[in-house]
């Protein structure tokens, strides 16, 4: 059942990704300025100009250009960076461990403060506790990412000096990163996981644990917990994507390399294959964390396998 | 005109001491950011070279930049720029989110499919990455600012439009007024689309927040708002080489952020109660 669900979830991803694909080749192609303007040398005739438009061939119809341009991501050919001069795959391949380093912790980490957090406060619920962690929803899902960066360079970096101030040299280096792009996180994932047991905890049948004299652990985390969590996972698989998104400030900040230092690089530099190669992944990894909300959902909620038949 | 406030329901925001300082606050913002130029102890432009990045004291109460120019009139100032600014791109978002979302909530079919399918990619993405290539498309400024801002919150207000529009449409009043022969615009217009109109603008009201955080960031990337205008992001922008030796003039426009945002935040949550609008914004 799980299995069928997934397999139409899936094929689902084929029309969406085309969509996008398309969607991302026309955005980028409507970014102004020419990058050939970029790499032409002071001088040159305008026949040199044709030679380099032909060669990276800008002087296709856009309907040409887009049936190359995809047919040849398929065989892994993201096209040359035009100014960098490089093949697309090779900047993202080096770019993208970083990213999914920093991202892959930040998830982990929100995920579980954000969780213990949000279960706190609805277990400490009409107490203080609460208050102290509803105070901090607040914070985290307000506080700007890059300014949160750059006081966290002047307080552990700076004043502190236990941190390095930017960088990825060493294993030290990701940390501040990681408490960033955790913080706002950690917020959301709280507000989620103490509205989803507020919700759950007024339904009858939880009236009706307590009644039989069922103790409050077991009631919480055999019954209310399954539950509720079924709205925080699908929080955290959209989150995944937007992980992603939200690293391009703070990478930005800290100055690592990564998919967003590369993209805000190629946008500033109107080098189209780099930020068509590094939007396509990112919209990827935006997609895939949706199927993974999807199917863990439907793998923890026989209501939404059934109504999918 | 106060009356008017006060019996809508929005007026009921202010019946906590919570809402009162909130909405306060947020009234004072306003009033200041119109009032900036008789408000500002210095001029926003006046450098003074011989007082460069001087600490928070009398009379610069807080501080001074890397040209000696005095950072709380800029702050007030910012205040200007980033509330103009998200305000109106938010306008924006909602006029046409809400005519798109009443257009396929009423119509429905291919339309509706269409419209939705578009929004609901963008909705996947986070706001940052929108404005990113919408401010790269239009070129670095304000004014790209503000449509990169319009789009990246454009998903928001199409789908909760729509939503209200499809729960109204299987209402009787709606049903009695389509068998008496009404056209559809005086029905989207007349009775659909004012009964959807409060958490519209509750949501528009917290959107502003989001959209003067992003604003900052655009500014902080040198996307947005550029030099001299002052600009909450902008100048800490400016502000990133001298983090070291003049850290206030990084931290005081975010902590000016950050508190306006949290007024936004904690208005918006008053409004939800005062208005009972809760479940209806979870439909979307």
């Amino acid at each position: 059942m799980i299995i069928k669900y997934s397999i139409q979830r899936l094929l689902m991803i084929i029309p969406v990704s085309l969509s996008i694909s398309v969607f991302i080749f026309l955005i980028v192609h409507m970014l102004p300025g020419d990058p050939i303007d970029n790499l032409i040398r002071v001088g040159s005739s305008p026949a040199d100009r044709i030679a380099l438009i032909a060669k990276y061939g800008l002087d296709q119809s856009l309907f040409k250009q887009y049936i190359i341009w995809i047919g040849r991501i398929f065989t892994g050919d993201f096209g040359d960076a035009i100014v960098l001069r490089r093949p697309v795959a090779d900047l993202i391949g080096q770019n993208l461990p970083y990213s999914l380093q920093l991202g892959a912790l930040a998830f982990a980490f929100s995920s579980i403060v954000g969780l213990i957090l949000g279960i706190t406060a609805w277990a400490a619920r009409n107490s203080w506790v609460e208050q102290v962690v509803k105070g901090f929803i607040l914070l985290g899902s307000t506080v700007p990412g890059f300014w949160l960066a750059l006081l966290m360079i002047l307080l552990f970096s700076v004043t502190l000096g236990w941190f390095p101030v930017s960088g990825a040299k060493t294993w030290s280096s990701i940390v501040l990163p990681v408490l960033t792009i955790g913080f706002g996180g950690i917020a959301l994932v709280a507000r989620v996981t103490r509205v989803a047991l507020l919700d759950v905890a007024r339904e009858d049948f939880i009236t009706l644990l307590h009644a039989k004299g069922l103790s409050r652990p077991v009631i919480l985390f055999r019954h209310l917990l399954p539950h509720a969590l079924l709205p925080v996972v699908t929080i955290l698989a959209l989150r995944i994507g937007w992980i992603l998104g939200g690293a391009v400030t703070v990478e930005f900040v800290f100055g690592r390399p990564g998919l967003g230092s590369l993209l805000i690089r190629a946008l500033g530099q109107r080098d189209y294959p780099v930020v068509q190669g590094c939007l396509l992944m990112l919209a990827l990894a935006v997609m895939l964390g949706t199927l993974i909300g999807d199917i863990t959902q439907a793998a923890m909620d026989p209501r939404i396998r059934e109504a999918s038949k | 005109m106060i009356a008017a406030i006060s019996n809508s329901g929005f007026g009921r925001a202010f019946s906590t001491p919570l809402g009162v300082i909130a909405g306060g606050f947020l009234i004072l913002l306003v009033v200041v950011a119109l009032f900036a130029p008789w408000i500002t102890p210095f001029d926003i432009a006046l450098q003074d070279l011989d007082n460069r990045n001087t600490a928070p004291a009398w009379p610069h109460l807080m501080g001074t930049d890397e040209f000696g120019r005095d950072v709380l009139s800029r702050v007030i100032y910012g205040a200007r720029t980033s509330l103009s600014v998200s305000a109106t791109a938010i306008g924006i978002s909602v006029t046409v989110g809400m005519i798109l979302g009443a257009a396929a909530g009423y119509f429905g079919g291919m339309f509706e499919r269409a419209v939705m399918t578009v929004v609901d990619l963008t909705w996947s993405f986070p706001d940052i990455l929108i404005a990113l290539i919408f401010v790269a498309i239009l070129g670095p400024g304000l004014t790209s600012t503000m449509f990169a801002i319009a789009i990246a919150y454009l998903a928001q207000f199409t789908r909760l439009t729509r939503a209200q529009i499809v729960r109204l449409k299987q209402e009787t009043f709606v049903e009695a007024t389509i068998n008496l022969g009404a056209s559809p615009i005086h029905i989207v217009f007349r009775h659909l689309l004012p009964n959807a109109l409060a958490p519209v603008i509750v949501v528009a009201m917290l959107a502003i927040g989001d959209g003067i955080v992003l604003e900052a960031t655009l500014g902080f990337f040198g996307l947005g708002a550029q030099p001299p205008t002052p600009s909450w992001g902008a100048m800490m922008s400016s502000g990133t080489a001298q983090l070291f030796i003049a850290p206030w003039v990084i931290i005081l426009p975010g902590v000016a952020i950050a508190i306006t945002v949290i007024a936004v935040n904690l208005f918006g949550d008053e409004l939800v109660r005062a208005l009972d609008i809760r479940d209806r914004l979870r439909g979307s």
